[in-house]
């Protein structure tokens, strides 16, 4: 028994942290069923009804559609741009690549609130009204490094004698890149672009400095919760959570249905 | 985060095209103008703020440039106790989550067999729920009406009046439990590059399963765990969120005073100094930490 | 719709063809002349210039300076997709997300060829791989994985095909299965194939015309027996099969034969074959070429005494032995494992001989 302990002793471990992982997860899942009401502290008895009215809370669903539509267009841009980006560093040797790179990392080492402040104040300063369009701006401008980073990694992997092969088989430039190294670093910029829409979708802090009078669900959540947060929350958190896996696990199902045919 | 360097091997023939001078400044040039105009440039911007004075019409949010330095040393020295605290719980949060995650890490890369990808996605799950939820969640499973405080009441091992939350414990904990996969990620991630040859060849070279571990193992996953304790630490330092929900007044983190200057007080001078002190603050432990830590390939 | 890969036959030529990396030369004023049809091997040491050769006449790197003629067209700067020229790269560079047969037809494609199902089932046929044209690569052995980069190259008719370290992945039984399958492809397509390689064997084993490289430079260039029989460089000498190289003073110089002497023994050597003009020559002699014999005895016109035997190994079909000469230089013999083997000891005196035709003489590297 000692001896099954110690050996297993590591997997035990990860199994409680993966628990500690999940406990407000299924706490969150767990309370969308809670009838509840305005104030979901206390279990009050299991309910559908905010499955079925998931709009029932005021404003809940002006906020979430505020998040995707910002969510949407922020990676949209962002993933162009920071595709763009990470093709130039990965591909090409060029004076300022190293300057680049340190201009890439550092929006990722700057304290959200910094980024927040500064861009807020930069938009009081130049009597900008913030709003819908300042949080895309700024939802765009935090994704861009991400994006690079991820999609980099892909590219830098890539086998340069694929694209000498496709050359060298009578492809020219923008064939090679349409036929061969789009296809090949596509996984990497989806992998990017759903790496960018859950930054923005989950993001608090910039929003909550640049989105003026526009309601985001984060902002929803954190508005509400000085009274309570209404269980329709809890039902729109989990079916993201629930899609957002879905996504994964298809995307993880493809990739080893692959992989299996391989071998 | 960590930037792959080009090794100089596969590089020595570039292509024509390749070599082509405008193409990459032309394909960065969007992006790049992006990060310079609402990165950059409010960065600038900010740093121009934080030494103005307020205006002497005293009206709410009018400020004029006086070059006033000052204005560090006083918001520096005002709010002390907060820079203190906010690197104190960041530190604490980046070990705790350290401890969780290296385990969790190296189970998933060595121990999880097929499972691997399913674990995987296990750790990154729970973020697919907003942050916001989940520190609540946490907020009212800790709380004074939640099943932990009132089993605990139960068992009397704590007092009828003792609560979990608004306590830097709470606070600590929250910050943890948030930014744990971005500890676990990257860990993982070099560990799982690690050749398990290397392992065999250093248990064939006589070191048994702690020497091994001690002298391979934690060693090639070093890029990993400054990684993560970097992608831990930043957001942690500059975080007001799990403060405001989980903590009390007295745990009021330097976020959660650059916040109320901005929105309650309107006090934009102060809090950019603030946002500057922080962000040098943050930026010279980055540097610290790299040069320590024996890693180049961040940035 | 142009089909470039009829615009231009005939031989290949490189002419004063040099390639500079910032201040090293890899490619130093190469001309060369490839005949259509032929099977030509650029053999040579990793770093001998020999793949940036390659990727110049592909078209994925341009000269410094000379120019590149296939027949009478001059293809020095056109781009790699307009040049009837196809490779086959090291470790392949199969498409990982197309299956075999688009791996297959990507060129034809690309080049608007309108029966590419006809010459895409043909060329898999003839690489007897039509069954798995719905694969990955990545579901292929790695022998598989060689024969279909082969067939995507030829399946498009070009004037050339390169083979870049083609069998440097796989295992020995199957690379010497692809030497002889692709010396067979060679000769039922018709197509001039230049192969480099750093492995001799293999170029002896699959060219007709082998150039032996060297530091940006072709140090000779000719049949496989010529290369190996009568080597007109050291280095030629040690980097095709191995030879042993003893220095010598030149003492008669005239008529058909040279005699040399090495430490105080007469060695008779063809004129014909002393490539050097100096009075200091290495004298060059093959190990099988030479006999052993216990001390006292010789069998060949040449002979040296006094060595002694300080390693012997058994390989099979022969038997290697290493001699130390009295001057200290070790030399090796190899012997056929046909019976007549002189029961030789490790410490045995022996004198070793060979035939006078066998031996080489070469100027001294320095």
């Amino acid at each position: 028994m000692s001896r099954w302990f110690s050996r297993n002793l590591i997997r035990i471990y990860a199994s409680l942290a993966l628990i500690y992982l999940f406990i407000p997860v299924g706490y969150t899942m767990a309370f969308s069923f809670n009838d509840a009401g305005k104030r979901n502290i206390n279990w009050q008895g299991f309910t559908l009804d905010n499955w079925k009215n998931p709009c029932g809370a005021p404003d809940i669903c002006v906020a979430l559609g505020n998040s995707l539509k910002i969510g949407f267009l922020s990676t949209l841009v962002a993933t162009i741009l920071g595709t763009m980006i990470a093709f130039a560093l990965g591909r090409y040797k060029f004076r300022g690549r190293s300057s680049t790179n340190l201009l890439i990392f550092l929006p990722m080492a700057t304290p959200e609130i910094v980024m927040g402040a500064s861009l807020l104040a930069m938009f009081v300063n130049l009597n900008v009204n913030t709003g819908f369009w300042t949080t895309v701006i700024a939802h765009i401008m935090f994704c861009i490094s991400f994006v690079v980073v991820t999609v980099k990694a892909r590219v830098a992997s890539l086998d340069p004698k694929l694209e000498e092969a496709a050359r060298d088989l009578y492809a020219n430039e923008y064939q090679t890149f349409r036929r061969v190294t789009f296809p090949l670093v596509l996984p990497g910029i989806a992998a990017a672009a759903l790496l960018a829409f859950s930054l923005s979708f989950d993001d608090f802090i910039i929003t909550n400095f640049n989105s003026g009078t526009i309601t985001t669900f984060p902002k929803f959540v954190w508005i509400s919760s000085i009274r309570g947060v209404p269980a329709q929350a809890n039902v729109i958190g989990t079916a993201m959570f629930l899609i957002a896996l879905f996504i994964v696990i298809a995307g993880q199902f493809i990739g080893s249905a692959k992989a299996k045919r391989k071998s | 985060m960590a930037i792959a360097h080009v090794s100089p091997g596969t590089s020595t023939h570039v292509n024509p095209e390749r070599s082509g001078r405008r193409i990459p400044y032309l394909l960065m040039l969007p992006g790049l103008l992006w990060l310079f105009i609402f990165f950059i440039y409010p960065l600038i911007n900010l740093a121009e703020t934080s030494t103005k004075t307020r205006a002497a019409s005293q009206e709410t949010g009018a400020f004029v440039q006086t070059y006033r330095f000052a204005n560090y040393l006083d918001a520096f020295i005002e709010y002390q106790d907060q820079f203190l605290r906010s690197f104190s719980y960041a530190l604490m949060a980046t070990l705790l989550a350290l401890a969780i995650s290296y385990p969790l890490a190296y189970a998933i890369a060595f121990k999880s067999g097929r499972y691997k990808n399913i674990l995987l996605i296990l750790v990154i799950a729970p973020f697919f729920t907003s942050f916001l939820l989940r520190t609540i969640a946490w907020k009212q499973i800790l709380g004074a009406e939640g099943p932990v405080v009132s089993v605990l009441r139960a068992l009397h091992l704590i007092g009828p009046d003792t609560t979990i939350t608004a306590s830097s414990f709470a606070v600590v904990m929250g910050l943890t439990y948030n930014f744990l996969p971005f500890m676990t990620l990257p860990i993982y991630a070099s560990l799982d590059r690690i050749d398990p040859r290397l392992m065999e060849a250093s248990g064939d070279l006589y070191a048994n399963g702690l020497t091994t571990f001690r002298k391979v193992t934690v060693p090639l996953s070093m890029p990993g765990v400054v990684a993560g304790t970097l992608l831990t630490f930043i957001p942690a330092a500059g975080d007001y969120i799990n403060a405001a929900i989980l903590g009390n007044p007295t745990t009021k983190m330097i976020g959660n005073v650059i916040d109320s200057r901005f929105f309650r007080i309107v006090d934009y001078p102060t809090a950019a100094a603030l946002s500057f002190t922080l962000m040098a603050a943050i930026l010279l432990l980055v540097i610290i930490y790299i040069r320590r830590s024996g890693t180049d390939e961040l940035v | 719709m142009v089909d470039v890969t009829s615009s231009a036959v005939g031989d290949l030529q490189l002419r004063n063809l040099t390639k500079t990396f910032a201040d090293f030369v890899a490619v130093d004023d190469l001309t060369l002349t490839i005949p259509k049809g032929s099977f030509f091997a650029l053999l040579g040491p990793s770093g001998c210039g020999k793949t940036t050769t390659l990727r110049m006449i592909a078209g994925l790197e341009e000269p410094t300076s000379g120019s590149i003629h296939i027949g009478a067209t001059d293809i020095t700067y056109t781009k790699p997709y307009q040049r009837p020229v196809n490779t086959v790269f090291q470790n392949y560079a199969l498409f990982p997300h197309l299956t075999i047969f688009e791996n297959v037809a990507f060129g034809l494609r690309r080049r608007g060829i309108k029966d590419v199902e006809g010459a895409v089932t043909k060329t898999l046929a003839l690489v007897e791989l039509g069954h798995l044209k719905d694969r990955k690569p990545g579901q292929l052995s790695g022998g598989q994985q060689q024969r279909i980069a082969v067939a995507r190259a030829i399946v498009n008719r070009p004037a050339l095909l390169f083979l870049d370290e083609p069998l440097g992945a796989l295992d020995l039984k199957l690379r010497r299965q692809m030497q002889i399958e692709l010396k067979w492809i060679q000769t039922e397509v018709g197509i001039t194939f230049v192969h480099v390689t750093h492995d001799q064997e293999e170029a002896m084993t699959m060219a007709d015309t082998i150039a032996v490289m060297n530091k940006g430079r072709i140090e000779q260039m000719g049949s496989p027996v010529e290369l190996y029989e009568n080597p007109k460089t050291v280095f030629v000498a040690n980097f095709l099969g191995q030879s042993n190289l003893i220095e010598a003073a030149v003492q008669t110089n005239s008529g058909a034969e040279t005699s040399v002497d090495i430490h105080g023994s007469r060695i008779i050597l063809p004129s014909s074959r002393n490539k050097s003009s100096k009075s200091k020559v290495l004298v060059g002699i093959r190990p099988e070429k030479i006999n052993i014999q216990t001390a006292g005895s010789s069998v060949g016109k040449n002979s040296l005494s006094g060595g002694v035997v300080t390693d012997i190994s058994f390989v099979g079909v022969s038997t290697q032995y290493q001699v130390e000469m009295p001057w200290k230089q070790e030399i090796m013999v190899f012997e056929q494992n046909d019976g007549g083997a002189p029961n030789i000891r490790k410490g045995d005196q022996v004198t070793l001989s060979w035939e006078p035709h066998f031996t080489f003489a070469l100027d001294s590297e320095n």
